[in-house]
């Protein structure tokens, strides 16, 4: 296990450098003048000057890329352009109301996904399982700003059984902050329901056909024992995989929610940075995003190796 | 040894597994339209392709310069209200697909085809070349989407092809990696190692043995991305880097107009969010029963 979890630190290591890389081209090697993008087509050429100086934006790119790699293994993600200020430290804060959020969408749709999967599983091909099928690719189509909208007009506004804002008042205990984010986790619950319930519907029928799922019906045991002690650990293997993948997905969701709502967290900081342009600041939410879904799925393939000998044995040698 | 195969030959051996494709193609398409889920989506799709089409000629009202008065509830006179300017909304939003419905394709379709092309190399040529591009592709799965479309479009300052390029190249370690697991399980068999042994190019192979066989999972893929450029070209819109006034957008207009549903004036923004509802709920629909028929 121990070799298993290093192989895998270290490959997330090449691909953070790598994703790093990637976010350092579109930032700083795609647009030709930064001063000039900030400022405007007619802005004065002095005034660019002055701000790329400012920037240190007018050194050359090799330079700039060392040094933005040597920031991210210290932590320093630069300054704001705006703010002058750094910015991991206000993207920190960000994220942090931003997983309020986005922790209470998972509360909600991990659990009724899992058991809308099984419960479709179990009923293959009957019109229980068409149903649950059809709303999953449904609700995982529509876009959050869609279901957000919808929700603030039949929830919100016609019913008045939420708030439509969903920053709570200050002081605000933790029923009544949860009461102002329900519509927006609702909103992204929504869209992940569709992909977690279908990956633990197929999960599960793989295992039901295989062979010792047959051996465990025929030796007598009920369906909810042989559920409980056989199926579940492998049928739910591509269900954690895709909670994993769909953490990163959630963060880019959220800017859209937030906007609806008008919710202070790191959606509508990434929103105001692009509004200013401050660059530093949304290449920091790019990359900690990065790092965030890269975690998630390290911690999912320690918990499917957990699940599954075969893979953490197959992986060591 | 000198084999000689005349064109008359190739011909008659290639016309058989032919007509024999085209009654499967014949067939897949029967079983197709009998699905319910199916035939819906492609009735909703082709809906809204025709009043993007016809436009003007069939709106109630002109959708862009007839201004009455503003935020009019829904009536007789107009069905689902005025927008904030005083127009008719019902107009606006049957014209409102056109952006979406030349942008999205395109995105989809440069993501398919520098997928496809990325993944037919990764897969075949394994080894190294299939380790290093691996992992420039698990790289970009690991970026957020929407937020590293809206760094490029800020840096690069939005516009129709940069709108297509950025979704596109977002779309294409994705692609790729489905079409590299086709291909994986492609290169295996026989006929692969036949042609190999006969001494063809990879090129070759790839575009003319393999290709053909991974065609049904790349078509899958398209209407799937299709599906995922509309998602984020309309999140993109929402979010103001998209597509750009006056267009009348559908995401462009629930952003303009969402700010008045708290004080309940909801009809400019729900309409037009029902119609992406709509669009993207259409498209999955044909996405997900030409996935379950292909893989029948």
């Amino acid at each position: 296990m121990g070799r298993y979890i290093g192989r895998r630190l270290l490959l997330s290591l090449v691909t953070l450098w790598l994703l790093a890389t990637i976010v350092f081209i579109i930032a700083n090697v795609l647009p030709n003048d930064i001063g000039r993008t900030i400022l405007g087509p007619f802005a004065p050429q002095e005034s660019v000057d002055a701000l790329n100086e400012k920037l240190g934006t007018n050194r050359p790119i090799l330079v700039q890329y060392v040094d933005s790699m040597f920031g991210i293994v210290t932590l320093d993600f630069g300054d704001s352009y705006i703010t002058s200020q750094p910015v991991l430290p206000q993207l920190v804060d960000a994220i942090g109301r931003s997983s309020k959020l986005a922790g209470l969408a998972l509360l909600i749709t991990i659990p009724l996904a899992i058991v809308a999967g099984l419960f479709a599983a179990r009923r293959r091909d009957r019109p229980a399982d068409r149903a649950i099928v059809l709303l999953g690719v449904t609700s995982s189509s529509i876009p959050e700003f869609v279901t957000g909208t919808i929700l603030v007009v039949v929830v919100g506004v016609h019913f008045h059984l939420l708030p439509v804002l969903a920053t709570p008042p200050p002081g605000a205990d933790v029923p009544t902050q949860i009461r102002y984010l329900l519509m927006p986790a609702t909103a992204m619950a929504i869209v992940y329901f569709g992909y977690i319930a279908r990956m633990t519907r197929a999960g599960t029928i793989d295992v039901l056909q295989s062979d010792y799922a047959r051996t465990a019906t025929m030796k007598g045991l009920t369906t909810s024992q042989m559920m409980r002690h056989h199926v579940l650990r492998n049928a739910l293997i591509p269900t954690v995989a895709v909670i994993a993948v769909q953490i990163g997905y959630l963060f880019g969701g959220i800017i859209a929610v937030e906007k609806i709502f008008n919710y202070n967290g790191m959606g509508q900081t990434m929103l105001f940075a692009a509004q200013r342009k401050d660059i530093p600041m949304l290449t920091a939410g790019a990359i900690v995003i990065g790092i965030v879904y890269m975690l998630a799925t390290l911690g999912a393939d320690l918990i499917i190796a957990w699940m599954n000998p075969r893979i953490r044995l197959d992986a060591e040698r | 040894m000198d084999v000689t195969v005349t064109p008359e030959d190739v011909l008659s051996q290639a016309s058989a597994p032919n007509s024999e494709r085209a009654k499967a193609r014949r067939e897949t398409i029967r079983v197709l339209i009998r699905r319910p889920a199916f035939f819906i989506g492609v009735v909703i799709m082709v809906g809204w392709i025709v009043t993007a089409i016809l436009g003007q000629r069939i709106t109630p009202y002109d959708p862009f310069n007839d201004f009455d008065t503003g935020q009019l509830p829904p009536s007789l006179t107009h069905l689902m209200g005025t927008d904030r300017l005083g127009r008719d909304v019902l107009s606006r939003v049957m014209v409102g697909s056109r952006d979406v419905l030349i942008i999205a394709p395109l995105a989809a379709l440069l993501g398919v085809v520098a997928g496809t092309l990325l993944g037919l190399v990764m897969g075949y040529y394994h080894g190294v070349v299939d380790d290093v591009i691996s992992r420039v592709v698990e790289a970009f799965l690991a970026l957020p989407v929407i937020l590293v479309a809206l760094l490029t479009l800020v840096v690069l300052g939005t516009s129709p092809i940069v709108v297509i390029s950025v979704v596109g190249i977002l779309f294409t370690p994705i692609v790729a990696r489905t079409v590299r697991s086709a291909v994986l399980s492609e290169r295996q068999l026989d006929y692969v190692t036949a042609a190999k042994l006969r001494g063809e190019s990879g090129p070759f192979i790839l575009s003319r043995e393999i290709f053909p066989n991974v065609v049904g999972p790349t078509v899958v893929e398209l209407t799937v991305r299709f599906g995922y450029a509309i998602f984020t070209v309309a999140t993109l819109s929402f979010l103001g880097v998209g597509i750009q006034p006056p267009s009348p957008d559908w995401g462009l207009t629930v952003s303009q107009e969402y700010n008045n549903m708290i004080s309940g004036v909801w009809w400019p923004t729900l309409f037009p969010a029902l119609a992406i509802a709509s669009m993207v709920i259409a498209v999955n629909l044909i996405a997900d029963s030409l996935q379950s028929v292909m893989s029948e």
